[in-house]
């Protein structure tokens, strides 16, 4: 690829829970604060449901940055989905970070339905973020061959 | 080892059990041996050689039926037993477990709960290859890792051996053989094979007892068993997991705490 980082515009996958930052998101949109526009979300009933092969799959298919983000700790619509989920991200966290795929491209938080503005600038601030780190070209790379034929269907 | 070979008979001469599972001089290495009668325990040998971990048949419904069956076991082997009965997968009144101590005395596990108190003496350790590797990693920046493990992982050719060897992989369905969605394709490729391993390692997560049966299985010589390996780190002290003892508070990506500690969500 022959963009600079200026010109590069992020792709950017948010995995939401419904319950809280879809909600969140939500209010952000109807408060009519404006927020960078890089990113798609994929709505889940809780982020307990939100598996780490979706992260990997979204990377894979040209993702740059991941917004993964829930409930506060016990506000969880069913309890302990976002403890579980915390877990799970505490370990994967460290097992992609030992490989070596970048664990900063992945930002992960907490967005109540009651945080419009938190939301847009956890957007804003990964989008900024990922402007500075650019492209993720290595794992694009590992996944070229998606590309080529078409593996997908 | 005489001792061994006359008590695996015995029991098998007596009906006490049907089965031992032991190992046996094999072409260049000991290999797994299955005992039912007498005579198939003269073959029986134990000593240092033997490394394949037996814990792995204790799952397969072909070996285990309704009679109890014996098990030399190793310190590798005693740590998957207990993991094993941990997530409910073992019936400890099927299984006659014996070892061989370092002083060379035989020794017969009246139940899990003395495998418990034996093993608590023996301390997890990785070996030299397996920390120079390890400090390698750790001396190396992100960029660097990656393209290690890429190396690595550009070997693997899917054989699944590390997923045989392994006596906590024991589903009936892999997410490998999985296909409406297929999560991963099943041919080996950059992307196929770092999704593979990845999951064979998150799938192991505060389950891996650190026997090393996986990177001994690999035909190629991936050290795939540090994944897994610092998985069992990562979850270590933090949530109350000790690297090679099985923990009875319940799977570590299946239980929380309200207080487990990360600084990473914003």
């Amino acid at each position: 690829m022959n963009t600079t980082n200026s010109e590069f515009e992020p792709k950017i996958v948010a995995f939401v829970c419904n319950w809280c930052t879809y909600a969140g998101a939500d209010l952000t949109g109807t408060s009519r604060l404006k927020y960078a526009t890089n990113v798609k979300i994929v709505r889940f009933p809780c982020t307990g449901r939100i598996d780490f092969m979706l992260l990997l799959r979204a990377f894979a298919q040209g993702a740059d940055g991941i917004i993964v983000s829930g409930c506060h700790p016990n506000d969880c619509h069913y309890t302990s989905g976002n403890f579980h989920a915390r877990r799970r991200w505490i370990t994967f966290r460290g097992l992609l970070d030992f490989m070596g795929i970048d664990v900063k491209r992945i930002q992960y938080s907490w967005v109540s339905a009651a945080e419009g503005a938190k939301w847009a600038d956890v957007v804003n601030s990964t989008v900024a973020n990922i402007r500075e780190l650019g492209p993720y070209t290595e794992y694009k790379k590992v996944a070229e061959y998606l590309d080529k034929e078409d593996y997908n269907g | 080892m005489d001792k061994l070979r006359e008590r695996a008979a015995a029991l098998l001469a007596d009906g006490t059990v049907a089965l031992v599972i032991g190992y046996e001089e094999g072409t260049n290495k000991p290999r797994p041996l299955f005992c039912h009668t007498a005579e198939d325990a003269g073959k029986l040998i134990y000593d240092s050689r033997c490394i394949n971990n037996l814990a792995v048949y204790l799952t397969k419904k072909e070996l285990m039926g309704t009679e109890k069956v014996a098990i030399t076991a190793t310190i590798p082997v005693l740590r998957s037993i207990l993991q094993l009965s941990v997530e409910n997968q073992l019936n400890e009144e099927k299984i006659l477990v014996i070892t061989v101590t370092e002083q060379g005395e035989l020794k017969e596990f009246a139940g899990f709960a003395e495998i418990e108190s034996y093993i608590a003496d023996f301390q997890l350790k990785l070996s030299g290859k397996e920390q120079e590797i390890i400090e390698k990693l750790e001396g190396m920046t992100r960029e660097e890792r990656f393209e290690f493990w890429m190396k690595e992982l550009s070997h693997c050719f899917k054989c699944y051996a590390c997923r045989a060897a392994c006596p906590l992989c024991y589903c009936t369905k892999c997410i490998v053989e999985e296909n409406r969605p297929q999560w991963i394709n099943p041919w080996a490729a950059p992307l196929a094979n770092i999704e593979w391993h990845i999951n064979r390692a998150m799938h192991m997560a505060g389950r891996c007892i650190g026997c090393g049966a996986c990177g001994d299985a690999c035909p190629l010589g991936i050290p795939i068993q540090l994944l897994t390996r610092k998985m069992m780190e990562d979850l270590g002290p933090e949530f109350g997991f000790v690297p090679g003892q099985p923990s009875k508070n319940g799977n570590a990506l299946s239980t929380w705490k309200a207080d487990d500690k990360e600084n990473f969500i914003r």
